[in-house]
C-alpha cells in the first residue's frame, strides 16, 4: 500500500468537514475521489499533502501514512512532505514567468539542479507532459501565452520536476474543452506506470475512464470504495447506486 | 443613450479642468516664460531682488528628496505589506491595518512640527556623531545644521509609507491563492511563497510604489519646515536645499512684482509637467509590464458547472 488513511477527520474551525475516513491506495494505480460538490473530496486530498495546513484554523485527526510514515506525526516536515507529493490544481496556475521558469522553479527552490542538468531535467519533465514537442521552440516566452490545455500540462510538467512519488489532480480537466481533456486523461494513463496518481473529479466517466480505483464520498464521509469496474457496474450501496445513475449530485 | 451622453459629458468635466489648470498656469507666468524661455529650467539663480529666476535648484530639490523618500520607503512598506499579507497573526492583523492607515490621515503640518522638533535634531546629532571620513565625502559634507535633505527626505518616506504598504496589502491579498499553494505543492518553505506571490503582484506594487512617488512629487508643508529653504543644487544629504512645491507656498504671499510672481507659478507649471511626466511614464511601464505577461488571451471552455 502506498497510501494508507486511518480514522481521518478533519475540522475547519469548528465544521467538520471529514468524518472517520480510512482508505487505503495502491502505488502505481489511480484513485479516483468522486461525490457532489462539498462532499468533502476536495479537502481530503488535500489532506495528502499537508495543503490544508495553510488554511487558519484546520485541523486534523487520525494518520495518514505514505509508505508507512506518517504525515502528520510531529517530527514530519511539510515542506520535505510536499516535494514528494506532487500537485496540479483544477484551473491552471502557472507562474507569470516563461514555460522554461515553470518548471525549473521546483528544481531551483530546492536546489537539486544547476546549469545544464537544470535544462535536461526541464526537458525531461515537458517529454512526460507530452507539452515538449509543442514548446521547445519557445521555451522562454511566457507561460500566460499557451493555451489553457497546455498550462495545465505545464503545470503538470512543473509538478513532475521535482521527481514526486504520488500525483495528487483535484479536477485536473474541469476548465477544458473535450480535446485538451481527452490529452490529460491519456497522459493520466501514461503517468501511472511511475506515480502513484490520486485524482479528484466531477465527471464520472472520466473516473470511470483513468481510475483503477473509485472512491465515493458524501457529506465527508466515505461511503463506498472499491475496483472502479465494480463501483460502476454493481456498486454495495444505495447512495453511491444513485449518484453514479444521475439521481442526485 | 441618454445616460451615456450624460456620464460623457461629467467625465469630460474632468478633461477640461486638467487642460483648464495647465492653461490657466501658462496664462498666468507669462511673464517669466517669455523671459526665460526654455532657460527657466536649467538656471540656479532664484533672486528676486535683481529679478532673475531659474527653477533648477527647486527641480533638483523636488526630484530628489522624493527619489530619496521613495527609497526609503519602498523597503519599509513592502515589508509591511508582506507582514500583514503574509505573516501576521489574524487577531494582529486588524489593529496593525489601523495604525498605519491612520498614519495616512496625520495632517502634513502635524509631521512637520514633529520633524522640527524630533528628527532635525536626530539629524544634525546623527551627521555630529559620524566619523570624518565620511563626513568628507560630499554625500554627507556640510555644517550640522539638521534642517536638510536628509530631514525632508525622513518626513517624506513616513507620509507615504501607508499609501505605498495599503495598495501593496491590496495587491498581495488579491493574488490568487493557487500561486502560493502551487509553489507550497512543489516544496516552498513559507518565504518563498510569498516570493513567488511577490513576483506575481510586481506590476501592482510598482503602482503603489508610483503612488507614492507622485505623492512625495507635490507634498508642500512638511517638506517646507524641514528641508532648510536653501535653492541649491548639492549632492549632500545634510545640506539645506529647497522643492518646487516649498518656494511656492513660502514666497507666493510676498511676492512684490510681476515677475516674480510669474516665475513662481511657472515652478507650479513646471511641477504639474513632471507630476503629468512621472504618472504617464509608470503608466507606459506598467502597460509594458503587462503586455510582457499576457501576450494573448485565448479562450478555453468554460468551466464544468459542478453539478
Amino acid at each position: 500500500m502506498k497510501i494508507t488513511v486511518e480514522h481521518l477527520n478533519f475540522y475547519y474551525g469548528a465544521k467538520k468537514a471529514l468524518t472517520d475516513i480510512s482508505i487505503e491506495m495502491k502505488a502505481n494505480e489511480v484513485t479516483a475521489f468522486i461525490g457532489p460538490s462539498g462532499c468533502g473530496k476536495s479537502t481530503f486530498l488535500r489532506t495528502l499533502n499537508r495543503m490544508n495546513d495553510i488554511i487558519p484554523g484546520a485541523r486534523v485527526e487520525g494518520s495518514v501514512k505514505i509508505d508507512g510514515a506518517d504525515l502528520y506525526a510531529s517530527g514530519t516536515d511539510a515542506v520535505l512532505l510536499r516535494r514528494k507529493v506532487g500537485m496540479v490544481f483544477q484551473k491552471s496556475n502557472p507562474f507569470p514567468k516563461s514555460i522554461f521558469e515553470n518548471v525549473a522553479y521546483g528544481l531551483r527552490i530546492n536546489g537539486m539542479a544547476k546549469g545544464r542538468e537544470l535544462a535536461e531535467q526541464v526537458e525531461a519533465s515537458l517529454k512526460a507532459a507530452a507539452l515538449w514537442e509543442e514548446v521547445k521552440d519557445r521555451l522562454h516566452d511566457p507561460a500566460m501565452a499557451l493555451s489553457g490545455g497546455q498550462q495545465q500540462r505545464l503545470c503538470i510538467a512543473r509538478a513532475l520536476a521535482v521527481r514526486p512519488e504520488v500525483l495528487l489532480m483535484d479536477e485536473p480537466a474541469s476548465a477544458l474543452d473535450p480535446i485538451a481533456t481527452q490529452r490529460i486523461e491519456e497522459l493520466i494513463y501514461v503517468l501511472k506506470k511511475d506515480y502513484t496518481i490520486v485524482i479528484v473529479t466531477h465527471n464520472m466517466q472520466q473516473a470511470a475512464r483513468v481510475s483503477d480505483a473509485t472512491a465515493f464520498f458524501w457529506m465527508g464521509k466515505l461511503i463506498e470504495f472499491g475496483p472502479t469496474p465494480s463501483m460502476f457496474t454493481g456498486p454495495r450501496e444505495k447512495l453511491t447506486e444513485d449518484y453514479i445513475t444521475g439521481r442526485f449530485g | 443613450m441618454k445616460f451615456r451622453l450624460t456620464t460623457g459629458a461629467i467625465a469630460s468635466v474632468i478633461v477640461f479642468i486638467v487642460a483648464g489648470i495647465a492653461w490657466t498656469l501658462w496664462d498666468q507666468a507669462a511673464l517669466a516664460i517669455h523671459k526665460f524661455g526654455w532657460q527657466f529650467w536649467q538656471t540656479s539663480i532664484w533672486d528676486p531682488v535683481s529679478g532673475e529666476f531659474g527653477a533648477r535648484p527647486f527641480i533638483w530639490g523636488t526630484l530628489y528628496s522624493a527619489i530619496l523618500a521613495i527609497l526609503i520607503s519602498t523597503p519599509i512598506a513592502i515589508g509591511i505589506a508582506v507582514f500583514l499579507s503574509d505573516w501576521c497573526p489574524a487577531s494582529l492583523r486588524a489593529p496593525l491595518v489601523f495604525v498605519t492607515e491612520l498614519l495616512a490621515a496625520i495632517p502634513s503640518i502635524v509631521y512637520g512640527l514633529w520633524g522640527i522638533f524630533v528628527l532635525v535634531p536626530a539629524v544634525r546629532e546623527f551627521q555630529v556623531a559620524l566619523p570624518d571620513w565620511i563626513r568628507a565625502m560630499p554625500m554627507f559634507s556640510g555644517p550640522p545644521v539638521g534642517v536638510s535633505m536628509l530631514s525632508a527626505a525622513l518626513v517624506l518616506a513616513i507620509m507615504i509609507i501607508p499609501y505605498t504598504s495599503s495598495i501593496a496589502r491590496e495587491v498581495l491579498k488579491s493574488v490568487p491563492a493557487t500561486q502560493r499553494e502551487a509553489a507550497y505543492a512543489l516544496g516552498a518553505t513559507r518565504w518563498e511563497a510569498t516570493r513567488v506571490a511577490l513576483h506575481y503582484a510586481r506590476t501592482g506594487i510598482f503602482g503603489a510604489v508610483m503612488l507614492g512617488f507622485g505623492r512625495a512629487l507635490g507634498e508642500t508643508m512638511a517638506v517646507t519646515m524641514v528641508i532648510g529653504n536653501n535653492p541649491q543644487v548639492k549632492w549632500s544629504l545634510f545640506a539645506p536645499q529647497y522643492t518646487m512645491a516649498a518656494v511656492i507656498a513660502n514666497e507666493f504671499s510676498e511676492a512684490a512684482d510681476e515677475l516674480h510672481l510669474d516665475a513662481l507659478v511657472e515652478i507650479g507649471l513646471v511641477l504639474f509637467a513632471i507630476t503629468l511626466i512621472v504618472n504617464v511614464g509608470s503608466r507606459l511601464l506598467l502597460w509594458q509590464m503587462n503586455r510582457e505577461r499576457k501576450p494573448k488571451q485565448r479562450a478555453t471552455a468554460p468551466a464544468e458547472e459542478a453539478a
